[in-house]
């Protein structure tokens, strides 16, 4: 047992395994990342990664086995883990029928903010969207929808940013500007989980590694 | 038949159908779970001779030794046959409510298993009855079909039913098969009190469905053998049903094999050994 | 961020109720073509059944509440596929929005796009099928409001089922059918009383029925819609 004054890892995982249907996407997990270190998830498609990242979220419940973010359960305390972790993840959970400044507004609300249309504009400043806030999602390009998708991760200020592809989709500048935003949030004091495939970029901004393969930790 | 003769066809009969429903569930626990090595088969096959010979002496007693009725002649004697059907229809969707509610407390792949069991049987019986009651509508109504609020609501119940088991086959998750069938099981079910009274009003606005009540204290004792007949043959469908959806859901759910890589967590010490 | 903090459970039903109107309103469109849907159904009964006015008026009721039936399949299925792309419904859990307020939400959407439907409805069947209305418009509305939140809550928690099954347009109603037979009967049965007269004051048990029958089904998916969406 460590000692009574450390904090609780980050993020812990005690032999998770998830299965879909009949194919299990992660097998016996177990890993913890330690407060104040940010994590790099490396491998190839259908590792795991985003099994992991949606395990950590709370958007799905392990099979098996228990996750925990700064020491509360995912599932017996779903709702506090949900009020500190964001997802970006491939889908952008953003309406298409409404434009960005309204599917920022929704979740304003939602977080029970107190000027949400004055938040919104904010942030759509902060990712540079002003000029389109008023334009539906469905008119956006894939980049544009990137960018929207990590305002609406920045709204939630949360402590434990999980970021599923952050590059993927977006133009050199595109990168440099989510390195930038990445940069910042590690500075801020947030926990990053990074997914990706650009393992150089990932490389200089995290600490730690995590390589899956077929749902296990393997030695990268 | 003397009195002291019908005293041990009653008593006899329930106390083999219960004993029968006994010692299926203790096949339930005992034997049906995949791997087990309980010889099942003395006790299946003494409970399949009970329920023929049961019923057997229930169709003979159905057919020859009770009298005719007053109205309806010879036409009534299906009802000991269909009148069990219904019960164990209606019993097996009582058992599928009681492991949706169930489940849902408590996650668990044998509540999942024996609630598609009984949904299965439930709605053999069912269907059994349901044809039966529309044959005996031919020569008592003349028609096959006469919307009689208990057929009708019947029919409707055979139709959530088998919406049910549909929503089953097409969930390949066994998770959320196993939660979205519970919640669907639990709704169905409650669903059933209302289409009975909304049935039945619908019907009796219209005009007045008599059934008349010129019951034989014989005819009684004949359609509980009956009826005990079939709650044996019952628990045999679940006991076989139940069996084979333990096992899929089993080999649907195993645990990925532990790795050489893996440290042996202290809860895994079965499977090193 | 600023201010952010937990709100209500009733809040949340405003929040996202508002949302979807309003993307019900920006994609109207779609409004339309349902709308019409209902319109064109309503029209089909009279060449299924033939110009017998007669017939068709006695029958009104009925052919009201099997259109509003069938366009609320669609209406159903779309309040959730509209929650599938990009994995809203997701992005709403996580936000955190409370399952039981995304259920209330959207059962009360569905509700309110019915009636909408029932009250464009109605004045089409007045004049398609001659029918003359006997009793108020009060009760009118009473029965198409009870009728429509009666198809919408059950409505609602199969929507979301079936819209992750295969098969999902079979489906919901090949579920939804036979449960809402009930609510269906005595909606069609208190809008011919509503438009013949009620002399036998029938009305009130029917009223009843859709009333328990709401009570049940809104309660029930209340409860157990959380256990639908989570996983």
């Amino acid at each position: 047992m460590e000692a009574r004054s450390a904090p609780p890892p980050a993020l812990a995982l005690h032999d998770v395994s998830k299965r879909y249907g009949r194919r299990w996407a992660l097998a016996r997990l177990s890993y913890s990342l330690p407060q104040g270190r940010s994590l790099l998830l490396t491998g190839h498609n259908g590792s795991g990664k985003t099994t992991l990242l949606r395990l950590v979220a709370t958007a799905l419940s392990p099979t098996h086995g228990r996750v925990e973010v700064r020491g509360n359960d995912c599932v017996t305390q779903r709702d506090v883990v949900r009020r500190e972790v964001a997802l970006l993840s491939h889908a952008s959970f953003l309406y298409e029928d409404l434009t960005a400044h309204q599917n920022l507004v929704v979740l304003a609300r939602l977080l029970g903010m107190d000027a949400p249309a004055d938040v919104a504009g904010e942030l759509l400043v902060k990712v540079g969207l002003t000029k389109r806030s008023d334009s539906p999602v469905r008119q956006f390009s894939a980049g544009m929808r990137k960018r929207l998708a990590i305002a609406r991760l920045l709204m939630k200020a949360p402590a434990v940013a999980l970021l599923d592809e952050p590059f993927g989709e977006l133009d050199p500048a595109g990168i440099e500007a989510m390195e930038k935003i990445i940069r910042e949030l590690k500075d801020s004091g947030v926990t990053v989980v990074l997914a990706t495939h650009l393992i150089e970029q990932g490389m200089a901004l995290c600490e730690e590694r995590l390589h899956l393969q077929e749902g296990r930790a393997v030695a990268a | 038949m003397s009195d002291l003769l019908k005293t041990v066809l009653q008593v006899g009969s329930a106390v083999a159908a219960l004993a029968s429903v006994g010692l299926g569930v203790w096949l339930g626990v005992k034997w049906a779970p995949p791997r087990s090595r309980v010889n099942a088969r003395p006790v299946l096959l003494g409970m399949a001779a009970l329920a023929l010979a049961l019923l057997v002496l229930g169709n003979w007693m159905g057919l020859v030794w009770t009298p005719s009725e007053r109205e309806m002649g010879d036409v009534y004697r299906i009802i000991y046959v269909h009148v069990p059907a219904m019960w164990m229809a209606m019993l097996a969707l009582v058992v599928n409510f009681a492991c949706c509610v169930g489940y849902l407390l408590k996650t668990s792949w044998k509540t999942d298993a024996l609630a598609e069991a009984t949904a299965e049987v439930g709605l053999l019986f069912g269907t059994y009855g349901l044809v039966l009651g529309a044959i005996w509508g031919k020569p008592t109504w003349g028609t096959y079909w006469d919307w009689d609020p208990r057929l009708t609501a019947m029919a409707i119940m055979l139709v959530t039913y088998v919406a049910y088991m549909a929503l089953r086959r097409f969930v390949e998750d066994p998770e959320k098969r196993a939660v979205w069938s519970s919640v669907v099981g639990i709704i169905s079910f409650v669903n059933l009190p209302i289409v009975w009274f909304s049935v039945k009003w619908w019907r009796s606005l219209h005009q007045v469905q008599s059934t008349p009540k010129t019951v034989d204290p014989d005819m009684t004792l004949a359609l509980r053998v009956n009826a005990w007949a079939s709650l044996i043959l019952l628990t045999l469908f679940l006991l076989h049903r139940y069996r084979t959806a333990l096992a899929t859901r089993e080999a649907e759910v195993a645990l990925p094999e532990a790795l050489p890589t893996d440290v042996p967590g202290p809860n895994r010490a079965s499977e090193v050994a | 961020m600023r201010g952010a903090r937990p709100i209500s459970l009733l809040k949340t039903v405003g929040v996202l109720l508002a949302k979807d109107l309003l993307i019900e309103w920006r994609t109207r469109a779609r409004l339309n073509a349902l709308i019409f849907f209902a319109l064109a159904t309503l029209l089909l009964f009279s060449f299924a059944v033939g110009p017998d006015t007669k017939v068709l008026a006695r029958n009104a009721g009925g052919y009201l509440w099997l259109a509003l039936l069938f366009a609320s399949v669609l209406a159903l299925g779309e309040s959730f596929r509209v929650e599938q792309e990009n994995l809203t419904l997701d992005g709403l859990r996580l936000a955190p929005a409370d399952a039981r307020a995304i259920f209330l939400s959207k059962a009360m959407g569905n509700a309110l796009l019915l009636m909408l439907l029932g009250a464009l409805l109605i004045p089409v069947m007045v004049a398609l099928y001659g029918v003359t209305v006997t009793m108020g418009l009060g009760s009118f509305a009473a029965t198409v409001t009870l009728g429509c939140m009666a198809i919408s809550a059950p409505g609602t928690v199969y929507s979301a089922i079936a819209s992750n099954a295969r098969a999902r347009d079979v489906l919901l109603p090949l579920l939804l059918f036979p449960l809402i037979i009930p609510a269906l009967l005595a909606a069609a049965k208190a809008t011919s009383l509503v438009l013949q007269g009620d002399p036998m004051n029938q009305l009130g048990s029917w009223y009843g029925l859709l009333i328990g029958f709401n009570l049940i089904y809104w309660g029930l998916g209340f409860l157990l819609f959380p256990r639908v969406i989570e996983d």
